[in-house]
């Protein structure tokens, strides 16, 4: 069991106090004590018997909640990027497959979370690639990658061209009820644009991706995912049309769950002004009534959210709109991303938080997420309304691409806690 | 957000799109082109205006009918001309396009005329520039992908003027591959902010971009619908990798649905000009009896492009 690994050894017995604790998983949303024993959440509200705390944390004016689980992070360096993990309050990260080489041998899976344990930051949870060498032509070792700790297995943005490839993959993994992730996006329809097809990219001259480049590949991932009885999870959506397809799947009960890119709530397709390319996304930053649709879809549970982390150096964004890497850092900005959804959409913290901790679990099948007596204390301690501006030297992420560089953020990450142990502190 | 071709006066440094520049903007130019017009029919066809300045052409696409035309055009300005075939040197070396630019502002240079095939790139040199301090170093766009061809836009703009004086009453088709052109995109905006009558932008479906009725024009998919009673008809250029393929079936199905015609011409007004930016695809868009007739202005558009190339380089000196 991973998720014990480190939780026993180091840890120390703490007492949270004057917090306002909020846990999605079970409706609570209430000022209480919080009391860490052996790595674990002991007790709420009255200190278990015979508890005797080794540190004491004063939460007051704070939120306690539980950690954050990232349902995408691009991990680049370990070291700076699980550090920018905890500092954002994440304690959870499925990492893509797309890593080179892309993961599609055990070992390579199995250096990937003994690194990452042995750094003690947040907990890694890898996806396997779904194919060999992600070419999307031969299946990959499902099983084995499966025994060496891959949670889901996916192509990340690397297409399978060919749709029986796709039918077999699935066929697969329901067999041993492995979960896929898709990144639906028709690889033909999709070829060479960089932007949303509509009025903004007519004008600045740029190649687009339409809305139907999303809906063609649902369409066909619901019906394959109907045809075998996989578990199926729908990555990054980005239009409306393509969330009413997935909410018509649920209603007619199919199991299916999706999430979107927290940026893809906030930016349209004009966000992209003159050319800037830190506001290079994929799936491109769509329309503005494709944004206020995927807010409500997070809202309503439809979706979830997710940072969709992708650090890329200057170089990689020093370079016209369409040769730019697309992607933004985002493990420290999807906390204030969130509560800045929340505020506007006058939604409750309870509803808001649940999107980036105990929905993403439940789609990952981790024991994190809430502060169930019993589970591992992986938690955030953040002050809601505390501004800090968004900076390169603020930022803990190698990645400094972000479309909200310079602007002030509401929402301060003060204490990350994984399995019991304060791994960030500020 | 600025428009990052104003400075905080909001007068032009930097020419790289005719969006967004008012009417007084544009006529101003114009004039200005107009005044220049004379000096290229003297015997020392040069004034003094840039004297002691580099222009640097740095043309990442080749081309170098637009190139010929920007270099006269800072000669007759008395600039000193740097041709730099970017295209086939240092980025061919792995340099990038912002470090070209850094070496070449080391050199001194005070004014970039550049062509760059992706969409934004002057954009981007005109945002480095101004990270840098070096906003002084003035940018022409002499063309970016898909998007912008500024000053083609402005001979285009100069040439109708000159032929029917007053945009208000007038109907402007735009015929061909709008999807690829950047100077569909620049007469439009231009047309638009002059106060033409309509603009409409005709061609199969294939090649009109999405929602380009946003940008104020009317679509026909119809050439004969397009054409009916216009007073001015610009043709666009059909690149040959287009011509057959998922875009168009044939260049020869082109011409009959879309090539310009003694016949076709026919049912715009009996004065209406045909323009073309150059160089033409004879029977795949025009016909040469159309573009050899008394309606085309073909070779004045390339004149007056010189002049406007002045007008547009001695403004931004002067800002």
């Amino acid at each position: 069991m991973r998720d014990e690994l480190n939780s026993e050894v180091s840890s120390t017995d703490i007492h949270i106090r004057n917090g306002r604790l909020i846990d999605p998983k079970n409706g609570l949303d209430s000022s209480a004590d919080l009391f860490i024993v052996n790595g674990r959440i002991a007790a709420i509200g009255k200190a278990p018997e015979s508890f005797s705390a080794m540190r004491t944390i004063d939460a007051s004016g704070r939120i306690v909640c539980p950690g954050l689980v990232d349902l995408s992070t691009r991990l680049g360096s370990l070291e700076t990027e699980l550090a920018a993990a905890i500092a954002g309050g994440v304690t959870a990260v499925a990492c893509p497959p797309d890593t080179k080489p892309p993961l599609d041998e055990p070992g390579l899976v199995e250096r990937l979370i003994r690194r990452s344990e042995a750094l003690g930051l947040a907990r890694v949870f890898p996806i396997g690639a779904l194919t060999q060498q992600l070419a999307g032509e031969k299946l990959a070792e499902m099983t084995s990658l499966s025994k060496a700790g891959c949670i889901a297995f996916s192509q990340a943005q690397h297409p399978i061209f060919d749709t029986q490839v796709l039918l077999r993959a699935m066929q697969y993994a329901a067999t041993f009820d492995y979960a896929i992730r898709l990144q639906p996006q028709d690889h033909y329809l999709a070829r060479d644009g960089v932007a949303h097809d509509g009025e903004v990219a007519s004008r600045l001259g740029l190649a687009g991706i339409p809305v139907c480049a999303e809906t063609v590949a649902i369409s066909t991932a619901l019906h394959l995912a109907r045809a075998t009885g996989v578990r199926l999870h729908l990555a990054r959506l980005s239009s409306a049309a393509g969330v009413a397809l997935v909410r018509a799947a649920k209603l007619n009960g199919l199991k299916v769950s999706c999430d979107i890119d927290i940026h893809h709530l906030h930016l349209s397709d004009v966000d992209i002004g003159y050319f800037d390319s830190h506001a290079r996304f994929d799936p491109p930053l769509r329309s503005g009534s494709d944004r206020d649709a995927l807010r409500a879809a997070a809202a309503e549970g439809l979706a979830v959210l997710c940072s969709d982390h992708t650090p890329v150096d200057e170089d990689g964004k020093q370079l016209p709109f369409a040769e730019a890497l697309p992607g933004a850092t985002g493990l420290e900005l999807l906390l204030p991303l969130t509560l800045k959804w929340a505020e506007q959409e006058k939604l409750p913290l309870l509803t808001a938080l649940a999107r980036i901790t105990c929905d993403p679990a439940a789609i990952l099948g981790i024991d994190s997420g809430s502060l169930s007596v019993g589970s591992p204390a992986d938690l955030c301690i953040f002050d809601p309304v505390e501004p800090w501006r968004v900076t390169p030297a603020a930022l803990r992420s190698q990645g400094k691409n972000t479309p909200f560089m310079g602007y002030e953020m509401a929402g301060r990450v003060h204490l990350t806690l994984v399995g019991g142990r304060v791994v960030f502190e500020c | 957000m600025r428009n990052p071709q104003l400075n905080a006066n909001g007068e032009l440094i930097h020419l790289l799109s005719t969006e967004g520049l008012p009417r007084e903007a544009l006529t101003r130019i114009l004039d200005i082109a107009s005044s220049f017009l004379e000096v290229s029919d003297r015997d020392v066809k040069k004034v003094p205006v840039l004297r002691g300045k580099s222009v640097f052409n740095l043309f990442f696409e080749n081309s170098t009918r637009t190139r010929t035309t920007f270099e006269i055009a800072a000669k007759r300005l008395s600039a000193d001309v740097i041709n730099l075939d970017v295209a086939r040197s240092s980025t061919a070396k792995g340099e990038t396009l912002l470090d070209t630019v850094d070496n070449l502002v080391a050199m001194h240079a005070d004014m970039f005329v550049v062509r760059h095939s992706s969409s934004g790139a002057p954009y981007l040199i005109v945002d480095h520039l101004h990270r840098t301090g070096r906003s002084d170093v003035h940018v022409v766009n002499a063309g970016d992908g898909r998007h912008a061809h500024p000053t083609q836009g402005l001979l285009d703009m100069y040439t109708i003027r000159h032929y029917k004086k007053d945009f208000s009453n007038l109907t402007v088709a735009i015929v061909g591959d709008i999807l690829h052109s950047r100077v569909a995109r620049s007469d439009i905006h231009a047309l638009n902010a002059l106060g033409v009558g309509q603009v409409r932008a005709v061609g199969p479906q294939t090649l009109l971009p999405t929602a380009i009725e946003k940008m104020g024009v009317r679509v026909c998919n119809d050439l004969q619908e397009g054409l009916r009673d216009c007073d001015v008809v610009i043709m666009l250029r059909l690149q040959n990798e287009r011509m057959n393929g998922a875009l168009l079936p044939s260049a020869r199905e082109y011409f009959k649905g879309y090539g310009l015609t003694p016949k076709t011409l026919a049912l715009a007004k009996p004065d209406a000009i045909v323009m073309h930016p150059g160089p033409m695809n004879r029977g795949v868009e025009i016909d040469s009896e159309v573009a050899d007739g008394p309606q085309a202005v073909i070779l004045p558009q390339v004149t007056f492009g010189i002049a406007v190339r002045m007008a547009v380089m001695s403004i931004l000196a002067g800002n």
